[in-house]
């Protein structure tokens, strides 16, 4: 991968602090040069501003900043690990300091499994570029060839006089110095890594375990002020009067009022504030609050209404596909076996443990905000735009996240505490959110409604296959937040005669990516059916699908001009052979390898199972990354599913930066997949969801998690790519087929526990 | 009312309503941020503190009831912050996010305390009230079955 937004001339900045250390600083924007490989027309390169990642004191001492939003996935031990590295430094000499947002540490988010993929690179760059001047720094002072230096340890060594220097005796020189071009940086040889590949432990895990003040609801500062903020049940409807009078004679209550919001659900929506001198006394003041609502157009919607709609728009597919290869319908009239079936899968909650709070203090114009996101930019966007304030007049602390799952995408909290400390004026105000606001009010996974139709020829080969996709309009033209579907979706570019229609329904709840966003529910839909076919087809699924991915791609067919969606729209055909989010190209050779380790590693069709235990496979692409999955389940006669094991066995290129934090992400994606799978659904009735706590959207509990989990990461020649997100879309399909398996029964609609599963 | 009891070995008085949960009194009015809230209704048991000697859900506990108890938090778990359980988090590098920690290790705490070599079953009763999102339990699961090998005696058994 090439970044290729490097300013060569001005890439390392270096300056002398106090007392004789150093400080490097880069300019990197790996987001952009990440993107724009792929995007045509896309964002104007945002300006390139310079980083302070290093501290190096005169004593040796070496602080590196972990710049990106830390929820859990480890990204404040693996960037500074990447760094240290190149530095050549030992890992237990470096101290990580949390950046804030700051434009001069670049791109500062978390989503998408980005971090990686974008930060690899200029984050070798920077450590090499920094080794590169201490050792100039040393050349210099021993007036010998940099060619004769070697480091290690943090101290640049000359063999031939046996002289050595401490980084941080040498840092003063080397803050004089003019930093290298990048491009003549020599980057260590991997097989050289001393603390990349280690398995390392979390920077903070002393101060969790110890209790230790970290995350946002932590926040204590002087004089601070606590909210409540009563949304309007339904989404999007107003506040137009509330008992304020009697609510402020209530004990602690300082301020309360009305504010009107904006008409962005995942901005300031309309709702009463109540401050108070302690949270609870807020809380307890909430329970007297009578507010009247204009409830706005969303008040008739409902997932009933939903399931009605979805059925009355499958029969009859949309004037134009989005994407439309061969003829389908000739395809499955000469099939020797079509299959035919409906699939569903509900809204879900995020359900981070961490409930949504922010605080701020907007004094003298200024607004200083403490919260978790993982847009913290974003955060101060939306924060200036609606209460019409400068981005520089906005400054946001970044705390450790308990939990995000794509929930801290959205920034709802952080606006909704800056519009009540700016109306509160001059002290600090922490918002709240209480569990069931949390549940009530998200930006929820949405459902979806997949009408699938293929058929197998007499070899068992798929000739033909068509979905009609039926998802949610906001706006009546395009799928709403996370929703959308591309034509280049797997098996799309596989199978020569495909079809993929989609149709919408509208609908007014707010709707947002959480992990593996689309994919989640896609690869559910899309690893079932083709299980299906399988079994239609009399095949082992494993082989059948090895087959599958063996199948010569298809260039897709053009749609009609007038109908063609913009590249990186919804709907849009990928390059070939698509899918992922967003749109990346699938190379088949490298899903075949993860298919084929997992099938060795699980003993895949080799073990005798007990009547009532099956095992089922499913793989799929997403974030670049290729996951293939192994679920061993058992099933007894009263429906209660246990599964025994999981196999997991993934490809994210050529290096696994933190193998200790990627086994943890691969353990929770199961685990996440597993919640999914079971117990959590949200349903909407008059406008407004239906469940308020986690005993009614359940999260999977410790005994009811596999014992095993066994990971395998296939190392290949790519570049070293996100694990956030890739390994939680197989888990649901996997465990799914492993039900059928075991039990005969096919699993079409989400969540179990609706068709009268429980965990044993 | 005002409440007097102890917190990790300390008399404290708080002045609160009588219906304010001990989980706000430990966060709010003593700053003893460890205990977290997560639902702050007994489901997710990221609040989980002891009293009297007993794990609980501190969101649960209101203040008249805690008049003359004794309460430990994460805070006051180990003076040295050296709990087995917490040196053995460490070494397993169990969190994630981490934001469930404190409650999973208080109650593995209290189930430690009464039982020093708990087996699989045991473990999973003990700890199926504290939900970790992040889906940590194999190695919460680990960093028990380390420290109750730390705190087992290891003869006549």
């Amino acid at each position: 991968m090439t970044l290729a937004a490097i300013d060569r001339r001005s890439f390392l900045r270096v300056t002398a602090i106090a007392g004789g250390g150093m400080m490097i600083a880069a300019y990197i924007d790996p987001v952009t040069g990440l993107f724009a490989q792929g995007r045509q027309g896309g964002p104007p390169a945002p300006a390139l501003v310079p980083n302070a990642f290093i501290r190096i004191a005169p004593d040796g001492k070496v602080t590196i900043i972990g710049k990106n939003p830390e929820i859990g996935q480890g990204i404040k031990t693996t960037l500074p690990m990447i760094i240290a590295d190149e530095l050549d430094v030992d890992w237990a000499s470096v101290t990580v300091e949390q950046g804030d947002l700051d434009a001069k540490y670049g791109g500062q988010s978390a989503g998408g499994s980005t971090a990686i993929p974008t930060n690899w690179t200029p984050m070798r760059q920077i450590g090499a570029g920094a080794r590169q001047m201490l050792m100039a720094a040393a050349a210099a002072q021993w007036s010998v060839p940099e060619s004769e230096l070697t480091t290690a340890s943090g101290r640049v060594m000359h063999a031939a006089s046996k002289r050595s220097a401490g980084y941080g005796e040498l840092a003063a020189k080397a803050a004089a110095l003019t930093p290298p071009d990048p491009a003549t940086l020599k980057l260590k040889d991997p097989k050289d890594f001393k603390i990349i590949g280690q398995r390392t432990k979390a920077v903070d895990v002393d101060s969790i375990v110890t209790g230790k003040p970290l995350y946002g609801l932590d926040i204590n500062l002087p004089g601070q002020l606590y909210a409540v903020y009563e949304k309007c049940p339904v989404f999007g409807g107003k506040a137009t009067a509330a008992n304020l009078d009697h609510i402020k004679t209530l004990p602690g209550v300082k301020h309360a009022f009305i504010i009107d919001g904006t008409e962005q659900l995942a901005g300031l929506v309309g709702g009463v504030a109540i401050v108070a001198d302690s949270w609870w006394l807020a809380q307890s003041a909430r329970q007297q609050l009578k507010v009247t609502w204009n409830e706005g157009k969303a008040a008739t919607d409902s997932t009933e209404a939903f399931n009605a709609k979805a059925a009355e728009l499958a029969p009859t597919l949309p004037a134009t596909a989005g994407r439309s290869d061969g003829d389908v319908d000739a395809a499955l009239k000469g099939a020797a076996q079509v299959v035919e079936a409906a699939y569903a899968y509900p809204f879900l909650n995020h359900a981070q443990i961490e409930p949504m709070n922010a605080t701020a203090k907007f004094a003298d114009g200024k607004m200083e905000i403490w919260a978790g996101t993982q847009t913290p930019a974003g955060a101060r966007n939306t924060v200036a735009m609606t209460l019409s304030l400068q981005p520089t007049d906005i400054n946001i602390h970044m705390v450790r996240i308990g939990g995000a799952f794509g929930r801290r995408l959205y920034n709802e909290q952080i606006v909704e505490a800056a519009a009540i400390a700016k109306q509160v004026g001059g002290v600090p105000v922490q918002l709240r959110w209480t569990r069931a606001d949390d549940m009530t009010h998200d930006q929820f996974r949405p459902a979806g409604y997949h009408n699938l139709k293929a058929g197998v020829d007499a070899s068992g080969k798929i000739v033909g296959w068509r979905n009609h996709f039926i998802t949610f309009t906001a706006n009546g033209t395009s799928a709403t937040g996370s929703s959308g579907m591309g034509g280049g979706e797997f098996p799309g570019g596989w199978i020569p005669n495909f079809a993929f229609y989609q149709s919408m329904i509208p609908f007014g709840v707010p709707t947002g990516a959480m992990r593996a966003p689309g994919s989640n529910a896609i690869a559910f839909v899309i690893q079932s059916f083709i299980d299906e076919l399988a079994h239609a087809a009399k095949k082992d699924p494993l082989q059948f699908r090895l087959d599958l991915l063996a199948m010569p791609a298809v260039t897709p067919t053009p749609p009609p001009a007038a109908a063609a969606p913009a590249a990186g729209a919804p709907g849009a055909p990928g390059p070939g052979r698509g899918g992922g989010a967003p749109a990346q190209g699938f190379d088949s050779a490298r899903m075949r390898g993860v298919l084929e380790l997992v099938r060795d590693k699980s003993g895949w069709g080799t073990r005798k199972l007990p009547a009532g235990t099956g095992m089922g496979v499913a793989f799929h692409f997403s974030h670049r990354g290729y996951f293939a999955e192994v679920a061993e389940v058992s099933v007894d006669a009263q429906k209660r599913v246990k599964v025994n094991k999981v196999w997991v066995a993934g490809d994210i290129g050529s290096q696994i930066i933190n193998p200790l934090h990627a086994e943890s992400q691969v353990h929770g994606s199961v685990i996440d997949g597993m919640s999914h799978l079971m117990s959590f659904e949200i349903t909407i009735a008059n406008g407004r969801a239906v469940q308020k706590s986690l005993d009614e959207h359940v999260p999977l509990r410790m005994r009811q998690a596999p014992r095993e989990i066994e990971t395998h990461f296939l190392t290949t020649n790519n570049p070293p790519t996100g694990l956030g997100e890739p390994a939680l879309p197989p888990v649901l399909p996997a465990v799914a087929n492993a039900i059928f398996a075991a039990t005969g029964t096919r699993v079409r609609t989400l969540p179990l526990a609706k068709l009268g599963f429980r965990w044993a | 009312m005002k409440v007097d009891f102890t917190v990790n070995g300390k008399a404290v008085s708080v002045d609160v309503p009588p219906d304010m949960p001990l989980l706000w009194i430990l966060r709010d009015n003593l700053n003893l941020k460890g205990t977290k809230f997560g639902c702050g209704e007994g489901q997710c048991g990221a609040c989980t503190v002891h009293l009297r000697g007993r794990a609980v859900r501190s969101c649960q506990v209101e203040a008249k009831t805690v008049a003359g108890a004794t309460v430990t938090t994460i805070e006051g778990l180990s003076p040295t912050g050296n709990h087995p359980l917490q040196v053995a988090w460490r070494e397993v590098d169990v969190p994630e996010c981490g934001y469930c920690q404190a409650g999973q290790i208080m109650a593995a705490a209290a189930l430690l305390s009464t039982n020093d070599k708990p087996s699989d079953s045991d473990i999973d009763t003990a700890m199926s009230g504290n939900i970790c999102r992040c889906g940590t339990y194999l190695r919460i699961r680990e960093g028990i079955k380390r420290a109750a090998k730390v705190t087992a005696p290891t003869t006549g058994r």
